[in-house]
């Protein structure tokens, strides 16, 4: 009764939003106040609809109603009860109800939050958020029905894929969906504002936010998933270049350069047309991602529906969004007018290269990810393309952005002067060169990867720290009247502050891991030790026991780092009967310097077990790296400026507090 | 085609041992051994989803990872290796892939989009600049103005 009533939920969501889609924009044509006005219960009452569905199934999950197909083929009773809440969205339908879900959210949060807003924008962006809800609940519908019956039910379910079961991945896909659904705002705004035809400050400085919360969601989930990867594949890898973690990198990156192009819309009324563009293009992006992943064209654990013909329908999704809003772009965009003027060097000079770099960086991504697909398609012929092409190309890519990062925020609106700002970075420089000189001088004959990689991670913080004291001019007025600034400088400056130093940070981590790692691979029976640089290994036993639904051989090494007890790790090996599947839980051992990983396999024929350690070096900065992005993606939003809306000229300019003018 | 390498994979992981590279593979020598390995990482293991034959556990990425030693042990070079392999099994073994015809775009169409577009943002910083107020020399300022910003000025440096 209740998976019905779940059902009938989204076929009424599935009609409000027709109603959504209609009303409020055929009002904001008329001016109707009243039509208009229909909008915002519209959204209520289709987030209240989604939201009942979704806790129908939820439901059917936690009480393991398998007479739900859905729950009989992704759950099982003896499954603990956090995975059988995170199993709705472990499965394709449970996750595409999770995704309207999660738009619908927006939508309301735009109907409850954007009072402020002006009506006609306000009814259109509601509108088209509804268009876009409508597109997917029609495909739920027709093409993935959580809701359907089994008769007879069976006794138990199937299960959750194991390597699923994990606390990182019940967190992983809800980040990444507000992320990856968030930005369908930015495009709702982005549409309704071609329609309105207008785009000035006050648009940006709605949009703003919005992006900036999708982007620290997506940026969450991605280094989630990235952990994830880490701790359980067993091998202590964290980025593959695969085309399911590049389909939502893409949009991370699109997303990274809208950010910055909307600060140069809001500030200075300038690259409207092309933040409208990059809007579009990111949420397309996500839309392509979808499609990529839910597709089945790749097969991997996130794809749950390998069937044409849902496929076909998100691909028919996907390019009436951008083959439509791309029309609309370009009938209405000419019609933009031109904002602020400045020169090439110049703070808005210095974001727009920024932007370049960050498009070529998505397109380089983009290309590898879909080259292989296009090439069968073209001429039959199969391709691989891999981390080494990517780490190959991308990387290069890059580097330009990261001198870049700290000589940008020094430049001055309008009108800058190169030589000044780089005068400035002459502490930034000496570190650099302090820091890749240490590198050299340590490692002997050092390849120059890391000399880089520390030598830009160096720069970039170095050129952070100097924004900072300029900010608050440090050493020109008393140290106290600069701490006073230090502590009233806007959320936004901590936040760009913060973000960028994570990016130095993670440089670190990444150049660390992919460079220092060591490895030793041997078969080790009970009371064999192992030594690996500093660490030595006792493998004292290992033991079978059970866990709630798996067999599990649990090993205990003594671990003693410069001969001094360290740690006891217990890494397992498990078996989940109900899929057959084995999975590997690797015991690590974080500190500040790096990751001591070790992971054990199945007992040899010999006797004795495989057992695969790792150093792995400043492992732990890479997620440091992201959390601090992710840090200065909630300060930025904490920026009181976001909060009181768009700005209007007053008649008589009048002073406000010197930070805020002094700043950004 | 597609439904068979998902069904090798599927056999793959329910039956392989849980690792990639075992104990009883490796070479004597490290250094061959460490050659392999760099080698490995560049080598596709066919029948999974993007996973190099070094982090793959499937029984054709063992295979593959003994032919290449044996290989190398052969006193092959790297690059013979991999048009062993190439011969074999086609291009789709490289992770990496070569520089072709095929693959120009892939290769060298980041580039030329990003040189399209460093032109494009060329173009449009110069015409910005162009004919625009930002460049020409800024209009003095009146008294009354001097005066307010004076004032300002002073109010800022007491609140700092």
């Amino acid at each position: 009764m209740i998976a019905e009533i779940g059902h009938y939920a989204l076929v009424l969501a599935f009609f409000v939003a027709i109603a959504q889609v209609v009303v409020p924009m055929y009002g904001a044509a008329r001016r109707d106040a009243a039509l208009m006005g229909f909008a915002a219960p519209a959204a209520s009452a289709q987030f209240l609809c989604i939201s009942i569905a979704f806790g129908a199934l939820m439901r059917a999950y936690i009480t393991s109603d398998f007479s739900v197909a859905n729950v009989a083929q992704n759950s099982h009773s003896l499954k603990p009860l956090l995975y059988k809440i995170s199993g709705v969205w472990g499965n394709h339908e449970g996750s595409m109800v999770f995704w309207v879900l999660i738009l619908a959210l927006f939508g309301f949060a735009v109907a409850a939050f954007g009072r402020q807003l002006p009506d006609t924008l306000k009814a259109r962006v509601i509108s088209i958020q509804g268009l876009i809800g409508l597109a997917f609940l029609g495909f739920i519908l027709l093409t993935s029905n959580p809701f359907e019956r089994l008769d007879p039910a069976p006794l138990d379910g199937r299960d959750l894929n194991p390597l699923l079961q994990d606390p990182g991945l019940a967190f992983h896909p809800p980040m990444l969906y507000i992320g990856y659904v968030g930005f369908s705002l930015a495009f709702s705004f982005a549409m309704a504002a071609l329609i309105e035809g207008r785009v000035d400050p006050a648009w940006a400085r709605w949009v703003r936010p919005w992006t900036l919360a999708a982007w620290t969601f997506l940026t969450a989930g991605i280094t989630l998933g990235s952990w994830w990867a880490y701790y359980e594949l067993g091998w202590g890898g964290w980025w593959f270049w695969d085309p399911v973690e590049n389909a939502s990198f893409m949009p991370w990156l699109a997303g990274t350069a809208l950010l910055h192009s909307a600060i140069v819309v809001e500030k200075r009324d300038a690259l409207k047309a092309w933040t409208i563009l990059l809007a579009i293009i990111t949420f397309s992006l996500s839309l392509m991602g979808t499609f990529l992943v839910r597709s089945g064209i790749l097969t991997s654990v996130h794809a749950f529906a390998v069937d044409p013909e849902r496929g076909l329908f998100i691909l028919g999704i996907l390019i009436v969004a951008v083959g439509g809003s791309l029309t609309l772009f370009a009938i209405r965009a000419p019609a933009l007018k031109a904002g602020g003027l400045f020169v090439p060097v110049s703070r808005e000079g210095g974001l727009v290269l920024n932007n370049l770099i960050l498009s070529v960086a998505t397109v380089t991504v983009f290309i590898g990810t879909l080259y292989p697909l296009f090439l069968d398609a073209m001429t039959g012929d199969k391709v691989s393309v891999g981390a080494p092409f990517f780490n190959a190309t991308f990387v290069p890519v890059m580097i330009p952005l990261l001198v870049l990062l700290a000589i940008g925020p020094l430049l001055p609106w309008k009108r800058g002067n190169l030589r000044a700002a780089v005068e400035k970075l002459w502490v930034s420089a000496l570190f650099t060169v302090v820091v890749a000189g240490g590198i050299l001088v340590l490692e002997e004959g050092a390849p120059l990867a890391p000399v880089l990689g520390f030598g830009f991670a160096a720069w970039v913080a170095g050129g952070v720290v100097t924004e900072l004291a300029e900010r608050i001019r440090l050493f020109r007025i008393p140290l106290g009247d600069s701490i006073r600034r230090l502590f009233n400088l806007p959320g936004a400056a901590y936040g760009m502050s913060l973000a960028h130093i994570g990016m130095a940070v993670f440089i670190c981590g990444a150049t660390g891991e992919m460079n220092w790692t060591r490895e030793l691979v041997a078969t080790a029976r009970a009371g064999d030790t192992l030594t690996l640089g500093q660490y030595e290994l006792v493998l004292e036993k290992v033991e079978r026991s059970q866990g709630p639904n798996y067999f599990r051989d649990m090993a205990t090494l003594k671990v003693s780092k410069d001969g001094v007890p360290y740690a006891t790790l217990h890494p397992e090996r498990r078996l989940y009967p109900v899929q057959q599947m084995p999975t590997t839980e690797a015991a690590i051992r974080s500190s500040i310097s790096g990751d001591l990983y070790v992971a054990i396999g199945e007992g040899s024929d010999q006797g004795g077990y495989i057992v695969r350690v790792w150093v792995k070096p400043l492992v732990p900065w890479i997620w440091t790296g992201a959390m601090l992005m992710v840090l200065g993606g909630l300060f930025s939003l904490s920026d009181r400026r976001l909060r009181i809306g768009a700005p209007k000229r007053s008649k008589r300019p009048a002073a406000r507090p010197a930070v805020t003018e002094a700043g950004d | 085609m597609i439904r068979s390498i998902i069904m090798a994979l599927l056999v793959a992981v329910l039956t392989a041992p849980a690792f990639a590279v075992e104990p009883g593979e490796m070479l004597k020598d490290p250094a061959l051994e460490a050659r392999a390995r760099e080698l490995s990482k560049e080598i596709r293991c066919l029948v999974c989803q993007n996973q190099s034959i070094d982090d793959s556990n499937a029984g054709l990425a063992k295979d593959l990872r003994v032919i290449l030693r044996e290989r190398l042990v052969a006193g092959d070079s790297d690059s013979e290796i991999k048009t062993f392999l190439v011969e074999r099994y086609g291009d789709f073994v490289l992770l990496k892939p070569p520089v072709k015809a095929e693959t120009l775009f892939l290769w060298y169409g980041p580039f030329a989009i990003g040189v399209l577009g460093a032109i494009g943002v060329a173009v449009f910083l110069l015409r910005r600049r162009d004919g625009s107020a930002v460049n020409e020399a800024p209009v003095p300022l009146t008294d009354d103005e001097r005066k307010r910003i004076d004032v300002l000025l002073s109010e800022q440096d007491r609140k700092a």
